[in-house]
């Protein structure tokens, strides 16, 4: 059932109040149990043989010493296989790489061929014993690289804007700043691996793995191998970091499935970390042209941001974070673009804080360093451009605090210590530098669903394909539904990560939470309507005839206006002895009525903050960073960062805290530390393991405070919730490289920023 | 990873029958053995496990002369000595300094001074060059990605670097290592010895005869090892192998150097002294200039390769930096 209308208000008692992790006990103790912990009787094991160069073709495999192997069961490539699958959709850019479908390689690191033995070590050992041949062809890496090609972003799904005449404002502009940046290919390593383990049972298929959509992963394999979704159960009850590597169906799954079915018997494959670097996506590298006009008093009067990435051969999949750019500050003119560059390389794909985190670095430098050359505050520079409206569209802002996070973070960090002179301030032979950079994110939504139940002793249950990527989600549906049903946190039990539960939104996007917690509210919000209406057609008990929208769930009991009340057992026991149950999809305002229909089938109905007719919905940030930088031998250190946040309703503030402070450090590694090194003449990954691509240790995480701003706001969504996923990681790249210039009057507008590039 | 055989070895002397008889490579700690393992990079048929040996070989003496490391002690236990800590500051500094504390409670010292480099074209095998792991084949790090791989002891066939930190303490400080062969014989061997440089035989990187045992490290006593420490210079704050590092050991009378120890690590193709810096050193009072001067001799052969290109200057001024501060120590007297 879809109840549309509004959600019925009510103050909120649990929301917003710190809570432990309900799934935090058992995630401690081991007892959580992660895809490939499932214990699936008489597995055999699968390792997966990839292409040791970037492009050409498969000529041949020689098996003779891996068929010898003890425990070898058999060998899958496009020869005996590639026929019965077809490559997995991708949520954006089109058409993607193949991998076992024919004997082409696109790419490095490509799957060619699956091992399947008794143990994982005979499968390892055989997997390194084929000898495979291939005939190679020149690959192109990267930008630059000779063979690539580069073309204009289509406006499919992402726009590009050219309001006024940016090129004619630049060219009369007092003040210009012109520069190049650069952001470097990563990966979202998480500690999980890929995985993927699948059993039959006659026509049905289970898939375990961990996934950030499980319906996605369910219609998308339904499709690769031509069998109906309704076949197919895919169960990720916890899921070990995923940062959007595990947003979309990548090739694995189907062959794995496929190796399966071949074989009678269930297979597990727990792919390599290396083999991770090149059989998920990443976030490739990107270009970018900024230019700013000014007048003398700082007033922006033209941005211009152009972008370039790289992508696969086939893929024109690109972040296109120009769309936020060009919103960010009050400019009369603004010229946008971006292009992409094809590479014999692996299709990118969703990595925290897809448009902003690279798109931002750029913009939020080249205010410091007109901030800098205008001799202006870096943070009164923004206020000057702080805009009224959508400098695109000219909507009004569902809720801008950009300059409260800068007003309130500045006076917890102290900003007004700083001296405004770069290399000026310094600690023995440490360099001081203090920096600062705005942070954003679109508010988004997607429609889903969820079932509650409540039994007469105060028992509740909420069920949702929901997931739980480590952000907390869990404890947040419980939250919501004890907030809803006027019940503790520990009487309610969630249920998520598996396809047999109703259907919900993609956990990406930072739109997770307020996508399940309004479908939660609905269907609790229909479980109040069943239980009201019982108790108000009921001859007998205290509510008998009254209006039951005037009752609600409060302290375990169902309660009126007047403080009349009943219990639980009294008004759920009228109803079953057993329990109450209700269903209730939820489907945001301004999102097409078919919206539940393709969630079911495994697509994603998402309203994007950018794209509303109604208003332009965004978060905010305002990040702060203290670097020091050794006189003599420039190592880079962060004592100190901050971060100021204003993203609406908060669930729960010790989940949300950190969340937030794990994208900050996240933003710390990735200005300093994440780089993913391309040879250039293979077009190959020479760092794919987490001893040679860093990510921040301890030790390099001093100080981070983590502040949350009030903001109630009641525009963009019934909770006023507006995502803090991606949030805490945006700007903080600028705000290291605007430190460091404030530390060493050094300006590196390449990432990350090294040693050498201080020397 | 392939099958191996594991013999367990409980004397001396059947460690050596062991690796001597079936050409078995020695497990100690294990956290460099087994990574390569599992990478394919080495494939033992059999593993001599001489963990048992630690009665024998576990034991750090101190006296007059100098101190001596049992091969099997745990990098953890040596940086905790207080002996160590006393009188060697720069052994302990360089250990602490390594890998994570996990990998310290396990690795042990004579397994640690035999660190693989860390050469991503060496560590991945799917790369058909590399002149250390498949010799003749060619090198890959030249003219690919070397920024961390080796300026000074690099030859055209390899420019791998040395990985470690202890070792570099060891080579500065004039070490010895003790070595027990396959006939039960003893022989001492100067530190700086142990380890080849790669030439044209990358794939040799030490002087061990096969079968040949660490012992143990004997690190004679000095006016200098008090007024020593270790500077590394990294990407992380920890969990990291040094971009450049310096040892450095001083005998300074009246701020005049008497007697100067200094090594080098991240920037060379083994375990390094810099022999010209001691040089350049002695008899001069140390201030900056002459920090300056002696970091000028320790670089003045590197080469450079692309990506390494910093590491000179880096190393130069990670050099003076740890004379400096060397120099400004609170010593016991």
């Amino acid at each position: 059932m879809t109840i549309q209308g509004p959600i019925r208000p009510q103050p909120f008692s649990r929301i917003g109040k710190p809570t432990p992790r309900i799934d935090g006990a058992a995630k401690v103790t081991g007892r959580a149990l992660y895809p490939s912990d499932e214990s699936v009787p008489h597995a055999a094991h699968a390792f997966l043989v990839t292409s040791p160069i970037a492009r050409g073709r498969v000529a041949g495999f020689d098996l003779g010493d891996a068929r010898a192997v003890p425990g070898f069961l058999d060998f899958l490539c496009h020869e005996n296989v590639g026929g019965q699958a077809k490559p997995p959709k991708q949520m954006a850019g089109g058409e993607t790489t193949t991998t076992m479908e024919s004997d082409r390689i696109w790419h490095d690191g490509q799957i060619i061929g699956v091992v399947l033995a008794d143990s994982f070590e005979a499968a390892r050992e055989a997997a390194f014993k084929v000898r495979i041949q291939t005939e190679a062809e020149p690959p192109s890496a990267t930008f630059g690289s000779a063979g690539t090609t580069e073309e204009q972003r289509e406006d499919e799904q992402k726009e590009d804007f050219a309001v006024g005449d940016a090129e004619m404002a630049l060219a009369a502009a007092p003040v210009m700043l012109d520069a190049w940046y650069e952001t470097p290919t990563q990966h979202h390593n998480a500690i999980e691996l890929f995985t993927t383990t699948c059993a039959w049972n006659g026509r049905q298929l289970t898939i375990w793995e961990p996934s950030q959509f499980v319906y996605g992963l369910r219609g998308n394999v339904a499709q690769q191998l031509g069998i109906e979704p309704a076949d197919i159960r895919v169960v990720s009850k916890f899921v070990g970091g995923a940062f959007g590597s595990k947003g979309g169906a990548t090739a694995r799954t189907a062959w794995i499935a496929i190796a399966a079915r071949r074989l009678g018997r269930p297979v597990k494959l727990v792919a390599t970390r290396d083999q991770g670097f090149t059989i998920a996506t990443y976030r490739a590298e990107t270009r970018h042209h900024l230019r700013l006009g000014a007048n003398g008093e700082g007033r922006l009067t033209a941005v211009s941001h152009e972008g370039w990435e790289v992508t696969s051969r086939p893929s024109f999949y690109n972040v296109s974070g120009t769309e936020t750019t060009a919103r960010m500050y009050a400019a009369p003119n603004i010229l946008t673009r971006v292009a992409v560059v094809h590479a014999d390389r692996n299709t990118p794909g969703f990595m925290r804080a897809p448009p902003e985190q690279p798109y931002m670095f750029p913009l939020e430098c080249a205010m410091d360093e007109l901030a800098a050359r205008l001799g202006i505050d870096p943070i009164e520079l923004r206020r000057r451009n702080e805009p009224a409206r959508d400098p695109v569209t000219g909507l009004a802002f569902s809720g801008r605090h950009l300059m409260t996070c800068f007003d309130r973070g500045a006076a917890e960090f102290g900003w007004n210590r700083r001296n405004a002179q770069p290399a000026s301030m310094r600690d023995g032979d440490w360099l001081v530098g203090l920096g600062c950079a705005a942070s954003t994110y679109t508010a988004n939504i997607a429609a889903s669903t969820a079932r509650v139940t409540l039994r007469p002793d105060g028992q509740a249950q909420v069920r949702l394909a929901g997931h739980d990527i480590g952000t907390g989600a869990y404890t947040v549906v419980a939250i919501t539904a004890a907030d809803r049903l006027g019940l503790p946190v520990g009487q309610v039990t969630v249920e998520m990560g598996d396809t047999e539960y109703p259907p919900a939104a993609l956990a990406a996007g930072s739109s997770h939470t307020a996508s399940i917690t309004h479908a939660v509210v609905r269907a609790c919000d229909a479980l109040l309507a069943q239980i009201a209406t019982a108790a108000t057609a009921s001859n007998a008990g205290a509510f008998a005839g009254r209006e039951p929208a005037t009752l609600s769930l409060r302290d375990g009991h169902l309660v009126a206006p007047d403080d009349s009340s009943e219990s639980l057992a009294d008004a759920v026991g009228r109803i079953s002895a057993g329990a109450v149950e209700a269903y209730a999809e939820n489907v945001p305002d301004g999102m097409p009525a078919d919206a539940i229909g393709k969630l079911y089938q495994g697509q994603l109905p998402i309203l994007r903050g950018q794209k509303r007719v109604d208003m332009t919905a965004y978060s905010f940030g305002a990040q702060f960073v203290e670097v020091r930088i050794h006189a003599r031998t420039r190592e880079i250190r962060v004592p100190r960062m901050l971060g100021a946040f204003s993203a609406g309703t908060i669930l729960n503030p010790t989940t949300a805290r950190s969340q937030l402070m794990g994208g900050m450090i996240w933003g710390l590694g990735s200005a300093l530390l994440e780089k993913t090194e391309i040879d250039q003449r293979a077009a190959r990954y020479t760092n794919d393991n987490i001893a040679e691509y860093h990510i921040a240790v301890n030790a390099d995480v001093r100080r981070v405070d983590v502040m949350m701003l009030p903001e109630p706001d009641g525009a963009v969504n019934p909770l006023g919730i507006k995502g803090i996923g991606e949030l805490g990681i945006v700007g903080v790249n600028a705000a290291v490289a605007n430190a460091v210039f404030h530390a060493t009057g050094q300006r590196v507008r390449r990432l990350p920023i090294r040693i050498e590039d201080l020397l | 990873m392939r099958p191996f055989a594991l013999e367990m070895a409980d004397t001396p002397a059947a460690a050596t029958n062991y690796a001597t008889q079936s050409a078995g490579t020695y497990l100690a700690g294990g956290t460099v053995l087994l990574d390569l393992m599992k990478l394919d990079v080495i494939e033992p048929q059999t593993l001599v496990d001489i963990n048992a040996l630690a009665d024998t070989y576990g034991a750090i003496e101190a006296d007059d002369d100098g101190i001596t490391l049992g091969a099997l002690v745990r990098m953890a236990e040596a940086e905790r000595h207080p002996a160590i800590r006393r009188d060697y500051p720069v052994i302990r500094d360089a250990l602490w300094q390594a890998a994570s504390p996990q990998l310290r409670n396990m690795a042990s010292l004579g397994g640690n001074v035999l660190q693989r480099t860390r050469c991503s074209y060496f560590r991945d095998v799917s790369w058909p060059e590399c002149n250390k792991r498949a010799p003749g084949s060619g090198c890959a790090a030249i003219g690919g990605n070397n920024r961390r791989l080796a300026v000074l002891g690099v030859s055209d066939h390899c420019i791998a670097s040395y990985p470690g930190d202890f070792a570099n303490a060891l080579v500065a400080l004039g070490a010895e290592v003790g070595l027990r062969s396959a006939d039960g014989s003893e022989r001492r061997v100067p530190f700086e010895d142990l380890h080849r440089l790669p030439g044209d035989t990358p794939e040799m990187e030490t002087n061990l005869v096969p079968g040949e045992l660490i012992t143990a490290f004997h690190v004679p006593a000095g006016p200098w090892t008090r007024r020593s420490l270790y500077r590394k210079v990294r990407d992380r704050t920890s969990y990291d192998f040094a971009l450049a590092s310096a040892v450095v050991a001083l005998h300074l009378e009246d701020g005049v150097v008497a007697a100067a120890r200094i090594g080098l690590g991240g920037v060379a193709a083994t375990p390094w002294r810099a022999h010209e810096a001691e040089a350049a050193l002695t008899g001069r009072p140390l201030d900056e200039a002459a920090a300056e001067h002696a970091a000028e001799a320790a670089f003045a052969g590197a080469v450079t390769h692309g990506g390494n290109d910093f590491k000179p200057e880096l190393g130069r001024r990670t050099l003076v930096r740890a004379l400096l501060e060397a120099a400004a120590m609170e010593v016991l007297p």
